[in-house]
Protein backbone atom coordinates (compact mmCIF):
# COMPACT_ATOMS: atom_id res chain seq x y z
CA UNK A 1 0.00 0.00 0.00
CA UNK A 2 1.36 3.30 -1.23
CA UNK A 3 -0.93 5.49 1.26
CA UNK A 4 -0.67 4.85 4.69
CA UNK A 5 -2.91 5.44 7.61
CA UNK A 6 -1.87 8.28 9.47
CA UNK A 7 -1.58 9.82 5.66
CA UNK A 8 -4.74 9.62 4.80
CA UNK A 9 -5.75 11.20 8.23
CA UNK A 10 -3.34 13.80 7.87
CA UNK A 11 -4.40 15.05 3.97
CA UNK A 12 -8.02 14.74 5.47
CA UNK A 13 -7.14 17.31 7.80
CA UNK A 14 -5.85 19.06 4.89
CA UNK A 15 -8.65 18.52 3.03
CA UNK A 16 -11.33 19.74 6.06
CA UNK A 17 -13.00 15.95 6.09
CA UNK A 18 -14.03 13.19 7.96
CA UNK A 19 -14.39 9.35 7.44
CA UNK A 20 -15.26 6.57 9.55
CA UNK A 21 -13.17 3.08 9.81
CA UNK A 22 -15.11 1.90 6.86
CA UNK A 23 -14.87 4.67 4.65
CA UNK A 24 -11.19 5.22 5.41
CA UNK A 25 -10.77 1.82 4.38
CA UNK A 26 -12.28 2.52 0.98
CA UNK A 27 -10.80 5.60 0.21
CA UNK A 28 -7.25 4.78 0.64
CA UNK A 29 -8.43 1.40 -1.56
CA UNK A 30 -8.91 3.51 -4.45
CA UNK A 31 -6.04 6.20 -3.70
CA UNK A 32 -3.76 3.35 -3.92
CA UNK A 33 -5.37 2.31 -7.22
CA UNK A 34 -5.34 5.68 -8.73
CA UNK A 35 -1.91 6.46 -7.74
CA UNK A 36 -0.51 3.30 -9.72
CA UNK A 37 -2.94 3.75 -12.42
CA UNK A 38 -0.77 7.60 -12.25
CA UNK A 39 3.12 5.71 -12.27
CA UNK A 40 2.22 5.42 -15.53
CA UNK A 41 3.05 8.68 -16.34
CA UNK A 42 6.79 8.10 -15.16
CA UNK A 43 7.25 6.36 -18.15
CA UNK A 44 8.02 9.36 -19.80
CA UNK A 45 10.66 11.08 -19.46
CA UNK A 46 9.85 15.03 -18.84
CA UNK A 47 13.00 16.69 -17.84
CA UNK A 48 13.47 20.45 -19.78
CA UNK A 49 9.65 19.71 -20.60
CA UNK A 50 7.65 23.13 -19.97
CA UNK A 51 4.29 22.72 -17.60
CA UNK A 52 1.10 23.33 -19.52
CA UNK A 53 -1.49 25.36 -16.90
CA UNK A 54 -3.76 26.79 -19.58
CA UNK A 55 -4.57 24.60 -22.56
CA UNK A 56 -4.41 27.77 -25.03
CA UNK A 57 -1.92 30.75 -25.05
CA UNK A 58 -3.62 33.10 -22.49
CA UNK A 59 -2.75 36.80 -22.12
CA UNK A 60 -3.67 39.33 -19.48
CA UNK A 61 -6.55 41.35 -20.28
CA UNK A 62 -7.47 44.66 -18.87
CA UNK A 63 -10.77 46.64 -18.61
CA UNK A 64 -11.04 50.33 -17.27
CA UNK A 65 -13.57 49.88 -13.82
CA UNK A 66 -16.75 50.37 -14.20
CA UNK A 67 -19.61 51.23 -11.98
CA UNK A 68 -22.18 48.42 -12.13
CA UNK A 69 -25.07 47.50 -9.51
CA UNK A 70 -24.02 44.97 -6.72
CA UNK A 71 -26.36 41.77 -6.43
CA UNK A 72 -29.22 42.00 -4.07
CA UNK A 73 -28.32 41.87 -0.64
CA UNK A 74 -31.53 39.72 0.40
CA UNK A 75 -30.95 37.13 -2.42
CA UNK A 76 -27.34 36.85 -0.99
CA UNK A 77 -28.11 36.66 2.45
CA UNK A 78 -31.42 34.33 1.59
CA UNK A 79 -29.18 31.37 0.76
CA UNK A 80 -26.60 31.94 4.23
CA UNK A 81 -27.17 29.34 6.23
CA UNK A 82 -28.09 31.55 9.16
CA UNK A 83 -28.20 35.62 9.01
CA UNK A 84 -28.73 38.53 10.89
CA UNK A 85 -30.20 41.99 9.54
CA UNK A 86 -27.43 42.88 6.98
CA UNK A 87 -24.55 39.89 8.40
CA UNK A 88 -23.84 36.03 7.99
CA UNK A 89 -23.77 34.88 11.15
CA UNK A 90 -20.95 32.29 12.33
CA UNK A 91 -20.08 30.40 15.34
CA UNK A 92 -18.03 32.15 18.17
CA UNK A 93 -14.15 32.80 16.71
CA UNK A 94 -12.12 34.50 18.95
CA UNK A 95 -12.28 32.79 22.65
CA UNK B 1 -42.81 13.53 -31.53
CA UNK B 2 -39.11 14.29 -31.73
CA UNK B 3 -38.80 18.23 -33.38
CA UNK B 4 -35.77 19.95 -33.82
CA UNK B 5 -35.09 23.78 -33.01
CA UNK B 6 -35.34 24.68 -36.79
CA UNK B 7 -38.39 22.60 -37.37
CA UNK B 8 -40.19 24.59 -34.57
CA UNK B 9 -39.02 27.86 -35.65
CA UNK B 10 -40.66 27.23 -39.17
CA UNK B 11 -43.91 26.23 -37.19
CA UNK B 12 -43.75 29.46 -35.48
CA UNK B 13 -43.14 30.84 -38.78
CA UNK B 14 -46.37 29.65 -40.65
CA UNK B 15 -48.16 30.27 -37.14
CA UNK B 16 -49.36 26.67 -37.46
CA UNK B 17 -48.20 26.38 -33.82
CA UNK B 18 -47.85 29.20 -30.65
CA UNK B 19 -45.08 29.07 -28.41
CA UNK B 20 -47.37 28.24 -25.44
CA UNK B 21 -48.31 25.52 -27.12
CA UNK B 22 -45.29 24.16 -27.77
CA UNK B 23 -43.95 25.23 -24.20
CA UNK B 24 -47.14 23.18 -22.77
CA UNK B 25 -46.25 20.08 -25.29
CA UNK B 26 -42.94 19.78 -23.43
CA UNK B 27 -44.23 20.36 -19.73
CA UNK B 28 -46.88 17.40 -20.81
CA UNK B 29 -44.16 15.25 -21.78
CA UNK B 30 -42.20 16.18 -18.14
CA UNK B 31 -44.99 15.07 -16.36
CA UNK B 32 -45.62 12.19 -18.06
CA UNK B 33 -42.35 10.53 -18.40
CA UNK B 34 -39.45 12.07 -16.00
CA UNK B 35 -41.15 10.56 -12.78
CA UNK B 36 -39.62 7.50 -14.37
CA UNK B 37 -36.70 9.08 -16.76
CA UNK B 38 -35.35 11.18 -13.72
CA UNK B 39 -33.78 14.36 -16.55
CA UNK B 40 -34.89 16.64 -14.24
CA UNK B 41 -33.85 18.07 -10.94
CA UNK B 42 -36.18 21.40 -11.61
CA UNK B 43 -39.10 22.07 -13.92
CA UNK B 44 -40.03 25.81 -14.06
CA UNK B 45 -43.21 25.02 -15.02
CA UNK B 46 -44.68 28.61 -13.99
CA UNK B 47 -42.10 30.56 -15.36
CA UNK B 48 -41.83 29.05 -18.89
CA UNK B 49 -45.11 28.90 -19.54
CA UNK B 50 -45.07 33.11 -18.68
CA UNK B 51 -42.10 33.31 -21.25
CA UNK B 52 -44.06 31.82 -23.93
CA UNK B 53 -47.35 34.34 -23.60
CA UNK B 54 -44.84 36.94 -23.65
CA UNK B 55 -43.50 35.48 -27.09
CA UNK B 56 -46.94 34.97 -28.80
CA UNK B 57 -47.25 38.80 -27.98
CA UNK B 58 -44.29 39.41 -29.99
CA UNK B 59 -45.77 37.56 -32.80
CA UNK B 60 -49.00 39.08 -33.09
CA UNK B 61 -47.25 42.45 -32.84
CA UNK B 62 -44.72 41.61 -35.46
CA UNK B 63 -42.06 41.57 -33.48
CA UNK B 64 -38.20 40.07 -34.20
CA UNK B 65 -37.90 36.66 -33.35
CA UNK B 66 -34.77 35.61 -31.78
CA UNK B 67 -32.87 32.92 -33.13
CA UNK B 68 -33.58 30.44 -30.15
CA UNK B 69 -37.21 32.12 -30.53
CA UNK B 70 -39.74 29.79 -28.29
CA UNK B 71 -37.42 26.93 -27.85
CA UNK B 72 -37.55 25.05 -24.48
CA UNK B 73 -33.83 24.36 -23.15
CA UNK B 74 -32.91 22.47 -20.45
CA UNK B 75 -29.65 23.86 -18.13
CA UNK B 76 -27.68 21.57 -16.48
CA UNK B 77 -28.63 21.94 -12.56
CA UNK B 78 -24.47 23.91 -12.44
CA UNK B 79 -25.26 26.59 -14.58
CA UNK B 80 -26.60 29.80 -12.37
CA UNK B 81 -29.93 30.27 -13.83
CA UNK B 82 -31.20 33.44 -11.70
CA UNK B 83 -34.48 32.87 -9.13
CA UNK B 84 -33.99 28.46 -10.31
CA UNK B 85 -31.95 26.74 -7.91
CA UNK B 86 -28.29 25.38 -8.67
CA UNK B 87 -27.98 22.12 -6.20
CA UNK B 88 -25.09 20.82 -8.55
CA UNK B 89 -26.62 17.12 -7.34
CA UNK B 90 -25.32 17.82 -3.96
CA UNK B 91 -26.80 17.86 -0.63
CA UNK B 92 -23.94 20.71 -0.25
CA UNK B 93 -26.25 23.38 -2.36
CA UNK B 94 -29.74 21.85 -1.70
CA UNK B 95 -32.09 25.12 -1.32
CA UNK B 96 -29.73 27.56 -2.80
CA UNK B 97 -31.13 29.48 -5.50
CA UNK B 98 -28.67 31.34 -7.97
CA UNK B 99 -28.78 35.27 -7.36
CA UNK B 100 -27.35 36.00 -11.44
CA UNK B 101 -27.78 34.30 -14.67
CA UNK B 102 -24.58 32.52 -16.25
CA UNK B 103 -23.79 34.28 -19.79
CA UNK B 104 -24.85 32.03 -21.75
CA UNK B 105 -28.09 32.04 -19.69
CA UNK B 106 -28.03 35.72 -20.93
CA UNK B 107 -27.37 35.05 -24.17
CA UNK B 108 -30.00 32.21 -24.77
CA UNK B 109 -32.36 34.56 -23.01
CA UNK B 110 -31.81 37.67 -25.44
CA UNK B 111 -32.70 35.07 -28.54
CA UNK B 112 -35.41 34.25 -27.02
CA UNK B 113 -34.83 31.04 -25.76
CA UNK B 114 -37.37 29.42 -23.02
CA UNK B 115 -35.14 28.05 -19.88
CA UNK B 116 -37.36 25.24 -18.92
CA UNK B 117 -35.78 23.27 -16.27
CA UNK B 118 -32.54 22.33 -14.17
CA UNK B 119 -31.02 18.84 -15.51
CA UNK B 120 -29.61 16.11 -13.32
CA UNK B 121 -25.99 15.05 -13.64
CA UNK B 122 -24.01 13.53 -11.09
CA UNK B 123 -22.66 15.41 -8.15
CA UNK B 124 -20.41 18.87 -9.03
CA UNK B 125 -20.45 17.32 -12.67
CA UNK B 126 -18.21 14.30 -11.41
CA UNK B 127 -18.99 10.88 -12.76
CA UNK B 128 -19.99 9.02 -16.18
CA UNK B 129 -23.19 7.50 -15.32
CA UNK B 130 -25.28 10.17 -13.65
CA UNK B 131 -25.30 7.93 -10.27
CA UNK B 132 -23.76 9.75 -8.44
CA UNK B 133 -26.90 12.21 -8.14
CA UNK B 134 -27.09 12.79 -4.62
CA UNK B 135 -30.93 13.09 -5.86
CA UNK B 136 -32.43 10.65 -7.98
CA UNK B 137 -31.04 8.17 -11.04
CA UNK B 138 -31.29 9.17 -14.26
CA UNK B 139 -32.35 6.17 -16.78
CA UNK B 140 -31.31 6.16 -20.26
CA UNK B 141 -34.74 6.54 -22.70
CA UNK B 142 -33.36 3.64 -24.83
CA UNK B 143 -33.06 1.41 -22.31
CA UNK B 144 -34.76 1.97 -18.80
CA UNK B 145 -32.22 -0.59 -16.83
CA UNK B 146 -29.06 1.53 -18.39
CA UNK B 147 -27.64 4.38 -17.27
CA UNK B 148 -27.68 7.42 -19.66
CA UNK B 149 -24.00 8.35 -19.26
CA UNK B 150 -22.50 11.39 -17.11
CA UNK B 151 -21.97 14.00 -15.96
CA UNK B 152 -24.59 15.84 -18.34
CA UNK B 153 -26.69 12.58 -17.73
CA UNK B 154 -30.03 14.84 -17.28
CA UNK B 155 -29.42 17.17 -20.39
CA UNK B 156 -29.29 14.06 -22.67
CA UNK B 157 -31.98 12.46 -21.49
CA UNK B 158 -34.28 15.38 -21.74
CA UNK B 159 -32.91 16.25 -25.64
CA UNK B 160 -33.09 12.28 -26.57
CA UNK B 161 -36.67 11.78 -24.93
CA UNK B 162 -37.94 15.28 -26.11
CA UNK B 163 -38.38 16.24 -23.00
CA UNK B 164 -36.73 19.45 -24.04
CA UNK B 165 -35.47 20.69 -27.62
CA UNK B 166 -31.40 21.15 -26.63
CA UNK B 167 -29.57 21.86 -23.88
CA UNK B 168 -26.40 23.30 -21.90
CA UNK B 169 -24.12 21.29 -19.78
CA UNK B 170 -20.33 21.14 -18.57
CA UNK B 171 -17.67 19.06 -20.45
CA UNK B 172 -14.70 18.90 -17.94
CA UNK B 173 -13.81 15.43 -18.62
CA UNK B 174 -16.44 14.48 -21.72
CA UNK B 175 -19.56 14.73 -19.51
CA UNK B 176 -21.12 16.18 -22.59
CA UNK B 177 -19.90 14.54 -25.24
CA UNK B 178 -19.89 10.49 -23.92
CA UNK B 179 -23.94 11.01 -22.37
CA UNK B 180 -24.85 12.43 -25.59
CA UNK B 181 -23.02 9.31 -27.49
CA UNK B 182 -24.92 7.36 -24.82
CA UNK B 183 -28.57 8.61 -25.21
CA UNK B 184 -28.16 8.80 -29.20
CA UNK B 185 -28.18 12.92 -29.39
CA UNK B 186 -24.92 15.63 -30.82
CA UNK B 187 -22.81 16.86 -28.08
CA UNK B 188 -20.24 19.51 -28.41
CA UNK B 189 -17.57 20.65 -26.13
CA UNK B 190 -16.54 23.89 -28.10
CA UNK B 191 -12.76 24.86 -27.79
CA UNK B 192 -11.53 26.44 -24.25
CA UNK B 193 -12.22 30.00 -24.24
CA UNK B 194 -14.83 29.99 -27.11
CA UNK B 195 -17.81 30.31 -24.34
CA UNK B 196 -17.97 31.98 -21.56
CA UNK B 197 -18.25 29.56 -18.20
CA UNK B 198 -19.33 32.87 -15.81
CA UNK B 199 -21.78 31.19 -13.68
CA UNK B 200 -21.23 27.52 -14.26
CA UNK B 201 -19.96 26.08 -10.61
CA UNK B 202 -16.08 25.48 -10.52
CA UNK B 203 -15.00 21.87 -11.10
CA UNK B 204 -11.52 22.01 -12.80
CA UNK B 205 -10.69 25.34 -14.12
CA UNK B 206 -8.27 24.81 -16.77
CA UNK B 207 -10.55 21.59 -18.47
CA UNK B 208 -14.35 22.89 -17.45
CA UNK B 209 -16.13 24.16 -20.79
CA UNK B 210 -19.61 24.78 -21.24
CA UNK B 211 -21.29 22.29 -23.81
CA UNK B 212 -24.64 21.61 -25.70
CA UNK B 213 -26.71 18.78 -26.94
CA UNK B 214 -29.25 18.71 -29.99
CA UNK B 215 -30.74 16.34 -31.86
CA UNK B 216 -29.14 17.47 -34.60
CA UNK B 217 -26.24 19.59 -35.98
CA UNK B 218 -28.47 22.91 -37.30
CA UNK B 219 -29.39 23.34 -33.96
CA UNK B 220 -26.04 22.69 -32.56
CA UNK B 221 -24.53 25.28 -34.83
CA UNK B 222 -27.78 27.66 -34.20
CA UNK B 223 -27.04 27.18 -30.35
CA UNK B 224 -23.40 27.85 -30.68
CA UNK B 225 -24.04 30.67 -32.39
CA UNK B 226 -25.78 31.93 -30.06
CA UNK B 227 -23.87 31.32 -26.66
CA UNK B 228 -20.12 31.64 -28.56
CA UNK B 229 -17.77 34.57 -28.15
CA UNK B 230 -15.88 36.90 -25.85
CA UNK B 231 -17.61 37.79 -21.95
CA UNK B 232 -15.98 40.58 -20.14
CA UNK B 233 -16.82 38.13 -16.73
CA UNK B 234 -14.82 35.56 -18.05
CA UNK B 235 -11.26 36.31 -18.70
CA UNK B 236 -10.42 32.81 -20.35
CA UNK B 237 -12.46 33.43 -23.18
CA UNK B 238 -10.71 34.59 -25.87
CA UNK B 239 -10.89 37.99 -28.15
CA UNK B 240 -11.79 36.41 -31.90
CA UNK B 241 -14.75 37.03 -34.28
CA UNK B 242 -17.05 33.58 -34.21
CA UNK B 243 -17.69 32.72 -37.72
CA UNK B 244 -21.46 32.46 -39.25
CA UNK B 245 -21.56 28.78 -38.26
CA UNK B 246 -25.02 28.65 -40.74
CA UNK B 247 -22.27 28.36 -43.55
CA UNK B 248 -20.48 25.67 -42.66
CA UNK B 249 -23.87 23.54 -42.97
CA UNK B 250 -23.41 21.65 -46.44
CA UNK B 251 -22.68 18.74 -47.32
CA UNK B 252 -19.64 19.26 -49.53
CA UNK B 253 -16.51 18.25 -47.37
CA UNK B 254 -14.29 17.95 -50.93
CA UNK B 255 -10.08 17.59 -50.13
CA UNK B 256 -11.21 17.66 -46.48
CA UNK B 257 -8.03 15.77 -44.78
CA UNK B 258 -9.58 13.61 -41.82
CA UNK B 259 -7.08 11.79 -40.02
CA UNK B 260 -7.97 8.64 -37.54
CA UNK B 261 -5.86 8.09 -35.06
CA UNK B 262 -5.03 4.48 -34.11
CA UNK B 263 -4.10 4.78 -30.74
CA UNK B 264 -8.49 4.79 -30.42
CA UNK B 265 -9.02 1.87 -32.22
CA UNK B 266 -6.94 -0.77 -29.95
CA UNK B 267 -7.91 -3.06 -27.50
CA UNK B 268 -10.91 -2.27 -25.19
CA UNK B 269 -13.04 -0.55 -28.23
CA UNK B 270 -16.39 -3.03 -29.09
CA UNK B 271 -15.71 -3.86 -32.06
CA UNK B 272 -19.55 -3.75 -33.36
CA UNK B 273 -18.54 -0.26 -31.98
CA UNK B 274 -15.50 -0.27 -33.98
CA UNK B 275 -17.31 -1.19 -37.26
CA UNK B 276 -20.02 1.27 -37.15
CA UNK B 277 -17.61 3.86 -37.08
CA UNK B 278 -15.57 2.50 -40.23
CA UNK B 279 -19.05 2.82 -41.82
CA UNK B 280 -19.40 6.45 -40.53
CA UNK B 281 -15.88 7.15 -42.37
CA UNK B 282 -16.99 5.53 -45.42
CA UNK B 283 -19.62 7.99 -45.57
CA UNK B 284 -17.25 10.87 -45.36
CA UNK B 285 -14.79 9.61 -47.93
CA UNK B 286 -17.74 9.38 -50.36
CA UNK B 287 -18.89 12.77 -49.79
CA UNK B 288 -15.04 13.48 -50.54
CA UNK B 289 -12.76 13.48 -47.55
CA UNK B 290 -9.73 12.16 -47.87
CA UNK B 291 -9.35 9.65 -44.89
CA UNK B 292 -5.93 8.50 -43.62
CA UNK B 293 -4.50 6.38 -40.65
CA UNK B 294 -2.39 8.76 -38.20
CA UNK B 295 -0.79 8.15 -34.90
CA UNK B 296 -0.51 10.31 -31.51
CA UNK B 297 1.02 8.07 -29.36
CA UNK B 298 0.80 9.85 -25.74
CA UNK B 299 -2.81 10.25 -25.97
CA UNK B 300 -2.84 6.71 -23.39
CA UNK B 301 -1.42 8.96 -21.06
CA UNK B 302 -4.34 11.37 -21.23
CA UNK B 303 -6.33 9.84 -18.52
CA UNK B 304 -3.68 9.68 -15.77
CA UNK B 305 -2.40 13.80 -16.80
CA UNK B 306 -6.61 14.38 -16.55
CA UNK B 307 -6.61 12.48 -12.90
CA UNK B 308 -4.13 14.44 -11.26
CA UNK B 309 -5.37 18.11 -13.11
CA UNK B 310 -8.98 17.49 -12.40
CA UNK B 311 -8.60 16.34 -9.16
CA UNK B 312 -6.10 18.57 -7.65
CA UNK B 313 -8.23 22.17 -9.19
CA UNK B 314 -11.26 19.99 -7.55
CA UNK B 315 -9.32 20.35 -4.30
CA UNK B 316 -8.69 23.60 -4.55
CA UNK B 317 -12.17 25.03 -6.02
CA UNK B 318 -14.40 22.94 -3.86
CA UNK B 319 -12.75 24.56 -0.52
CA UNK B 320 -15.17 27.03 -1.23
CA UNK B 321 -18.07 24.94 0.18
CA UNK B 322 -17.02 25.26 4.08
CA UNK B 323 -20.63 26.25 5.31
CA UNK B 324 -20.55 29.29 5.76
CA UNK B 325 -21.44 32.01 3.19
CA UNK B 326 -24.17 29.54 1.87
CA UNK B 327 -24.73 25.63 1.23
CA UNK B 328 -25.40 23.55 3.90
CA UNK B 329 -24.34 23.92 7.71
CA UNK B 330 -24.29 21.02 9.82
CA UNK B 331 -26.44 21.32 12.91
CA UNK B 332 -24.62 19.39 15.64
CA UNK B 333 -20.77 20.96 15.77
CA UNK B 334 -18.80 22.07 18.75
CA UNK B 335 -16.85 24.55 17.60
CA UNK B 336 -16.23 26.69 14.44
CA UNK B 337 -13.60 24.33 12.94
CA UNK B 338 -15.57 21.36 13.73
CA UNK B 339 -18.14 23.47 11.22
CA UNK B 340 -16.51 23.13 8.46
CA UNK B 341 -15.15 19.36 9.07
CA UNK B 342 -19.14 18.49 9.69
CA UNK B 343 -20.50 20.61 7.13
CA UNK B 344 -18.64 18.75 4.51
CA UNK B 345 -18.55 15.48 5.57
CA UNK B 346 -22.14 15.65 5.89
CA UNK B 347 -23.02 17.38 2.53
CA UNK B 348 -20.75 16.08 -0.29
CA UNK B 349 -20.70 12.56 -1.72
CA UNK B 350 -18.17 10.00 -1.37
CA UNK B 351 -17.06 9.97 -5.20
CA UNK B 352 -16.58 14.00 -4.28
CA UNK B 353 -14.60 13.60 -1.49
CA UNK B 354 -12.72 11.13 -3.43
CA UNK B 355 -11.48 13.45 -5.97
CA UNK B 356 -10.86 15.99 -3.25
CA UNK B 357 -8.79 13.42 -1.11
CA UNK B 358 -6.61 12.43 -4.07
CA UNK B 359 -6.16 16.28 -5.50
CA UNK B 360 -5.30 17.33 -1.76
CA UNK B 361 -2.65 14.43 -1.40
CA UNK B 362 -1.07 15.06 -5.12
CA UNK B 363 -0.49 18.91 -4.26
CA UNK B 364 0.86 18.06 -0.64
CA UNK B 365 4.26 18.48 0.07
CA UNK B 366 6.68 15.81 -0.93
CA UNK B 367 4.20 14.68 -3.81
CA UNK B 368 3.81 17.80 -5.45
CA UNK B 369 6.69 17.66 -8.03
CA UNK B 370 5.66 13.77 -8.47
CA UNK B 371 2.01 13.80 -9.84
CA UNK B 372 0.91 17.47 -10.34
CA UNK B 373 4.28 19.14 -12.28
CA UNK B 374 4.57 15.66 -13.72
CA UNK B 375 0.97 15.76 -14.97
CA UNK B 376 1.36 19.49 -16.47
CA UNK B 377 4.18 18.69 -18.42
CA UNK B 378 2.68 15.83 -19.76
CA UNK B 379 0.07 17.62 -20.52
CA UNK B 380 2.13 20.03 -22.99
CA UNK B 381 3.71 17.32 -24.66
CA UNK B 382 -0.30 15.51 -25.31
CA UNK B 383 -0.75 19.12 -26.48
CA UNK B 384 2.33 19.38 -28.87
CA UNK B 385 1.85 15.92 -30.21
CA UNK B 386 -1.82 17.18 -31.17
CA UNK B 387 -0.84 20.19 -32.72
CA UNK B 388 1.46 18.48 -34.71
CA UNK B 389 -0.92 15.63 -36.06
CA UNK B 390 -3.05 18.60 -36.94
CA UNK B 391 -0.89 20.37 -39.19
CA UNK B 392 -1.37 17.60 -41.25
CA UNK B 393 -5.00 17.21 -40.93
CA UNK B 394 -8.20 19.45 -40.62
CA UNK B 395 -10.40 16.86 -38.45
CA UNK B 396 -9.57 13.46 -36.21
CA UNK B 397 -12.36 11.11 -36.33
CA UNK B 398 -12.72 8.70 -32.83
CA UNK B 399 -14.77 6.82 -30.82
CA UNK B 400 -16.53 8.50 -28.20
CA UNK B 401 -17.58 6.13 -25.67
CA UNK B 402 -15.91 2.38 -25.84
CA UNK B 403 -19.07 0.61 -25.13
CA UNK B 404 -22.53 1.30 -25.69
CA UNK B 405 -24.68 2.34 -22.70
CA UNK B 406 -24.09 0.36 -19.48
CA UNK B 407 -26.34 -1.11 -16.56
CA UNK B 408 -27.52 0.57 -13.79
CA UNK B 409 -25.22 -0.49 -10.75
CA UNK B 410 -22.32 -2.19 -13.24
CA UNK B 411 -19.47 0.02 -12.77
CA UNK B 412 -20.16 1.44 -9.04
CA UNK B 413 -17.61 -0.75 -7.44
CA UNK B 414 -14.67 0.06 -9.00
CA UNK B 415 -14.21 3.78 -9.73
CA UNK B 416 -11.62 3.27 -11.87
CA UNK B 417 -13.69 1.13 -14.33
CA UNK B 418 -15.81 3.47 -14.41
CA UNK B 419 -13.16 6.34 -14.99
CA UNK B 420 -12.15 4.21 -18.08
CA UNK B 421 -15.34 4.93 -19.70
CA UNK B 422 -14.17 8.54 -20.32
CA UNK B 423 -10.97 7.15 -22.07
CA UNK B 424 -11.75 8.82 -25.62
CA UNK B 425 -13.21 11.52 -24.28
CA UNK B 426 -10.49 13.21 -22.05
CA UNK B 427 -7.86 14.07 -24.66
CA UNK B 428 -10.01 17.02 -26.29
CA UNK B 429 -10.47 18.55 -22.38
CA UNK B 430 -6.56 17.99 -21.73
CA UNK B 431 -5.54 19.46 -25.47
CA UNK B 432 -8.38 22.28 -25.26
CA UNK B 433 -9.40 21.30 -28.62
CA UNK B 434 -12.81 21.48 -29.47
CA UNK B 435 -14.89 18.18 -29.86
CA UNK B 436 -18.65 16.84 -30.94
CA UNK B 437 -20.25 13.45 -30.41
CA UNK B 438 -22.24 12.30 -33.75
CA UNK B 439 -24.84 9.54 -33.48
CA UNK B 440 -24.04 6.79 -36.12
CA UNK B 441 -25.28 3.92 -35.28
CA UNK B 442 -26.88 1.33 -32.83
CA UNK B 443 -25.73 -1.94 -31.29
CA UNK B 444 -28.57 -4.17 -29.93
CA UNK B 445 -31.04 -1.28 -29.70
CA UNK B 446 -28.42 1.39 -28.02
CA UNK B 447 -26.90 4.46 -29.58
CA UNK B 448 -23.27 4.60 -30.71
CA UNK B 449 -21.35 8.11 -31.66
CA UNK B 450 -18.36 9.49 -32.67
CA UNK B 451 -16.06 12.22 -32.12
CA UNK B 452 -15.00 14.57 -34.96
CA UNK B 453 -12.05 16.77 -33.49
CA UNK B 454 -10.32 19.73 -34.72
CA UNK B 455 -8.08 22.42 -34.18
CA UNK B 456 -8.61 25.31 -31.67
CA UNK B 457 -11.37 27.63 -32.55
CA UNK B 458 -12.35 25.37 -36.03
CA UNK B 459 -16.13 24.47 -35.01
CA UNK B 460 -16.81 26.01 -38.36
CA UNK B 461 -15.16 22.34 -39.63
CA UNK B 462 -16.78 20.41 -37.35
CA UNK B 463 -20.24 21.42 -38.34
CA UNK B 464 -19.03 21.00 -41.99
CA UNK B 465 -17.85 17.55 -41.72
CA UNK B 466 -20.49 17.12 -39.08
CA UNK B 467 -23.36 17.86 -41.22
CA UNK B 468 -21.97 16.14 -44.34
CA UNK B 469 -22.16 12.92 -42.78
CA UNK B 470 -25.93 13.80 -40.93
CA UNK B 471 -27.30 14.79 -44.54
CA UNK B 472 -26.06 11.43 -45.95
CA UNK B 473 -27.63 9.02 -43.25
CA UNK B 474 -30.55 8.71 -41.03
CA UNK B 475 -29.21 8.24 -37.26
CA UNK B 476 -30.07 11.61 -36.01
CA UNK B 477 -33.83 11.43 -37.18
CA UNK B 478 -34.24 7.78 -34.16
CA UNK B 479 -35.71 8.39 -31.32
CA UNK B 480 -36.36 6.39 -28.32
CA UNK B 481 -39.90 4.79 -27.68
CA UNK B 482 -40.72 4.86 -24.35
CA UNK B 483 -42.54 2.67 -22.38
CA UNK B 484 -45.65 4.56 -20.70
CA UNK B 485 -45.74 4.20 -16.90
Amino acid sequence: MRVKKEEMKYVAQLAKLEFNEEEEKEVIEELDRMFKYMENLNELNTDGVNITINPYCMENKFREDTVEESMDIKEILDNSPQNLKEYIVVPQVIE
Amino acid sequence: MKLTAHEIRSMLKNKEISVEEIVRSYLNRIDKFDTILGAYLYVEKEGALKRAKNLDKKIKHGEKMGRLFGIPISIKDNISVKGMQNSCASKMLQGYISPYDASVIKRIEAEDGIIIGKANMDEFAMGSSNEKSAFKLARNPWDLSRVPGGSSGGSAVSVSASESVMSLGTDTGGSVRQPACLCGVVGLKPTYGRVSRYGAVAFASTLDQIGLMSSDIEDCACLTQCIAGPDKNDFTTVDMKVPDYSRSLTKDIKGMKIGIPKEYFEDGLDDRIRKSIEEAVDVLKQNGAEVKECSIPLVKYSMAVYYVIASAEVSSNLARFDGIRYGYRSKSFKDYRDLYFKSRSEALGMEVKRRIMLGTYMLSKGYYDEYYEKALKVRNLIKNQFEEVMKKFDALIAPTSPTTAFKIGEKKKNALSMYLSDVYVLPANVSGMPAISVPCGMVDGLPVGFQIMTNYYREDTIFNIAYSFEQSTNWHKMSPQISEV
